[in-house]
């Protein structure tokens, strides 16, 4: 969580280590060919870092380089570039940054140029847009696109069947892997896998024991904004790999020193003192306006205590999942098939239920993005299910994810701010 | 069987225009009649609704059930009650379904299947469950893997999960037999649809657009039977009428595979000066494009169908860069056609996702297009109607041919 501006934060030893992962990814990719490295573009949600790593490829992730974007203010123009070029104003604007971008010189944030993909892995999890996207980036870059379709659990409470696991499993031997390996000319090997899951577990657990300190009261993070950072490495291209193992430690220790010592979360103005309102929040957030929107937040003493955006590239922390050495392509396939948005309105309306209840919250907080139907089809009814099955009150708010034109800051915080105070009238009522 | 065969009798000897009555008036009824009755007719009987763009329809109709297509509610409705669960930027087609569960007039409705064409519709599945606990609603995958061993064995698990959810709710087995008989149906029926699209193809001032659109939204609501009777009526009584030809243009419509143009949208196209001699609405009547095999395994015959018989859409994977959106271009060469108008509704990710990529294929091969977006409820066709006449003017005026 990095703040420049701020002389008074101390960048923590896991700050440092995750922007320094993040700034040798980007290297990596951009220096590719003089490494005689192969790269594959993917997606957050149902990615297969592990496989990836496995043949010595560099994952680079659109998502990612889109949401950095919005950060660095540039995804806009970004977008207009995509709409001249035809794509429509009603279309997700992850799409149009990522196609904007390439309009603009495809240039990774170390200022380097990225280059064109040796692939296309279209892991094809919980969001219908994906398929559309690298079909579109497939047209720019001529390059193998490899479809793992991964079924969305419709019915069932977050089963998975079989025959849904079967089939993810026989992708990713008939597909997948020889596509790879016809790519990076490595062969496959299960045991460097199995490897790679041992780290990816260890991770997952480490990550799942911060996510759950805020359970206690006060908080010593926050679920959602602060989450976004604890997340980063293991949602992105390093579950798997050792560098991953020793963030999660380091993250860890650091999150049990603060626990210990009863502090509140840390957030770019320093340490939230006083924690006056406990959120769960659904949905992504606004990336274009992300340090002001958080500080909408914690200004008026708000923490968010949990979200569904920390389990959008995997859920660990609700039904125990953790990458299985001993099953590595099963493991592959139950990870896609459980990811948040591949999971039916129902189930994930009982988990942000849950969620109030295990976290002590006092609400569901709605971030609706006009960009993602996959999270936001369906929020309107879930809140009002919430509501119901928690007894608490729930609010709404609309943003986008990189289109800076749909964030309205005085909308959001007037309705933050009658929401804080809804809150205030329950507790007096009570 | 009976009922049906003297319902169709009366279908008989009818004119162009009493039969298109008859279907706008299905159409038009937003409270099902005809599916009403025929539930009523027969002690037991269930009625499976499905969203578009296809479900195998065969499997219903084997359970002795009513295959019944959910499209909106049209701009006659005023939806009031679903605009509370859908956010502004999302499309009107979940809203107003919504809105229809709400007030009732789909509570004969025992079953809802909703396929997997977006995230919309997808999430839609989970809606309806937490709103309508009591019906049996389903969420139907197709696979975008198109090999028999792997994309195959899931589909025909899935639809092996759907036989048994019908055979639940009809408390009857649904044996092999009664798929087969449903398949040769089928093939009967998407032979009859087909046999439609190539005269219009041919003739199309014989056979208008709005015409055919609604005689394919009643097919929507009856009985395969009984749409089979009344598009060969249909054939019959265009055969006999005296239609004088126009010189308009000929054109392919894309983009209306889910949400539905208001009527008025389909007619403005016509009297701008277009011919429609192919489009992608209702696409579940015939997506399969050649007979499903009715003899030996029928699931798996069904499931051999879709991932080697079936139309191109822009949820269905491509998985050849090359083949990406060619089908259009063929379209527009086997049709005759002279242009491409693409007409989706707002805030339609498949279909406006897509549309860059069939553009430029069109662009490659010089044929001209024009775009706009509607939603179910527009109301002004006056734009439309001058854009798609700007666009026949220039194909008439100014084509190379």
């Amino acid at each position: 969580m990095s703040n420049d501006n701020n002389p008074e934060i101390v960048k923590d030893a896991s700050m440092l280590k995750q922007k320094a992962m993040i700034a040798g990814n980007y290297e990596k990719l951009t220096n590719a060919k003089e490494l005689g490295l192969k790269t594959t573009s993917t997606f957050v949600p149902g990615n297969v870092n592990e496989l990836i790593q496995c043949f010595d490829m560099v994952n680079n992730l659109p998502e990612i380089n889109a949401l950095g974007n919005a950060m660095r203010k540039q995804s806009g123009a970004m977008i207009t570039d995509a709409e001249k070029m035809g794509h429509s104003e009603d279309v997700c604007t992850y799409v149009k940054a990522d196609i904007g971008m390439m309009a603009k010189g495809n240039l990774a944030p170390n200022g380097k140029p990225m280059p064109n993909p040796d692939m296309l892995m279209l892991s094809y999890t919980g969001c219908y847009t994906f398929l559309k996207w690298f079909e579109l980036l497939r047209e720019q870059y001529k390059c193998p696109t490899v479809m793992l379709h991964v079924p969305y659990q419709g019915d069932g409470k977050g089963e998975v069947t079989k025959s849904m696991r079967d089939y993810v499993v026989k992708q990713l031997k008939e597909e997948v892997i020889p596509t790879m390996e016809k790519i990076s000319s490595v062969k496959f090997d299960i045991d460097k896998l199995r490897e790679m899951m041992v780290r990816s577990a260890k991770a997952e657990d480490d990550l799942v024991w911060v996510l759950q300190t805020a359970k206690n009261k006060p908080t010593p993070i926050d679920g959602y904004f602060g989450a976004v950072y604890y997340i980063g490495p293991i949602f992105s291209a390093f579950r798997g790999t050792e560098d991953a193992v020793e963030y999660y430690q380091l993250l860890r220790q650091e999150i049990k020193e603060r626990l210990d010592k009863g502090m509140g979360p840390l957030t770019p103005d320093g340490e939230l003192k006083e924690e006056k309102y406990r959120l769960v929040v659904e949905g992504p957030p606004n990336w274009t306006n992300f340090r002001e929107f958080w500080k909408m937040f914690y200004e008026e003493g708000a923490v968010c205590v949990a979200s569904s955006y920390s389990k959008v590239g995997g859920v660990y922390d609700y039904d125990g999942f953790r990458h299985d050495p001993q099953n590595p392509l099963e493991s592959i396939a139950d990870y896609c098939l459980g990811c948040y948005t591949n999971r039916n309105l129902p189930e994930r309306t009982k988990m942000m239920a849950d969620l109030i209840e295990d976290y002590q919250a006092d609400g569901l907080l709605i971030n609706s993005i006009k960009s993602c139907n996959s999270f936001a089809a369906g929020e309107l009814l879930m809140l009002r299910e919430v509501e119901n099955l928690s007894g608490k009150p729930g609010a709404f708010i609309e943003t986008d994810l990189v289109d800076p034109r749909y964030f309205s800051p005085a909308n959001v915080k007037n309705r933050l701010e009658s929401y804080f105070q809804m809150i205030e009238q329950k507790r007096q009522a009570a | 069987m009976e009922e049906l065969l003297s319902h169709n009798r009366k279908l008989i000897f009818m004119s162009v225009k009493e039969i298109i009555d008859r279907c706008e008036e299905l159409f038009e009824d937003l409270n099902f009649t005809y599916a009403r009755e025929w539930k009523a007719a027969e002690e037991g009987r269930k009625v499976v609704g499905y969203m578009p763009v296809y479900v195998p329809n065969e499997i219903i109709h084997a359970a002795g059930m009513l295959p019944l297509g959910i499209l909106g509610g049209g701009d006659a409705m005023e939806v009031i009650h679903g605009d509370a669960y859908y956010q502004s930027y999302i499309c009107r087609i979940p809203r107003s379904t919504v809105e229809l569960g709400i007030m009732k007039n789909l509570d004969f409705v025992d079953g809802m299947l909703f396929p997997s064409l977006c995230d919309v519709i997808r999430n839609l599945s989970g809606v309806w469950k937490m709103l309508f606990p009591e019906v049996y609603a389903r969420y139907f995958d197709t696979p975008q893997n198109f090999r028999s061993d792997i994309g195959g064995e899931f589909y025909r698990n899935d639809l092996q999960e759907l036989r048994e959810g019908l055979e639940r709710l009809g408390s009857r087995k649904i044996t092999d037999e009664d798929l087969k008989n449903s398949i040769k149906v089928y093939n009967e029926y998407r032979n009859k649809v087909r046999e439609v699209y190539q005269y219009r193809a041919y003739q199309p001032w014989k056979v208008p657009a709005s015409e055919v659109y609604l005689l394919m939204r009643a097919g929507e609501i009856m009985t395969p039977e009984d749409h089979i009777q009344t598009m060969t009526d249909y054939l019959a009584a265009v055969e006999k009428e005296e239609r004088r030809m126009k010189d308009n243009c000929r054109v392919v419509l894309n983009g209306s595979f889910c949400e539905q143009p208001p009527l008025g949208l389909v007619k403005s196209i016509e009297l701008a000066g277009c011919y429609v001699v192919d489009d992608d609405y209702m696409m579940v009547n015939r997506m399969i494009t050649e007979d499903v095999e009715a003899e030996g395994d029928p699931l798996e015959n069904l499931s051999e169908a879709f991932l080697k018989n079936s139309l191109s859409f822009p949820s269905k994977y491509e998985p050849s860069e090359e083949e990406k959106g060619k089908y259009l271009a063929e379209m527009v060469r086997e049709r005759g056609a002279e242009g491409v108008i693409f007409s989706a509704p707002s805030f339609c990710d498949p279909a406006l996702l897509d549309q860059p990529m069939l553009a430029t294929v069109l662009e490659e091969q010089n044929i001209p297009y024009i775009s706009f977006q509607y939603a179910e409820n527009s109301g002004q066709m006056q734009p439309i109607r001058e854009q798609a006449g700007t666009f026949a003017d220039s194909i008439k005026l100014w084509s190379a041919a």
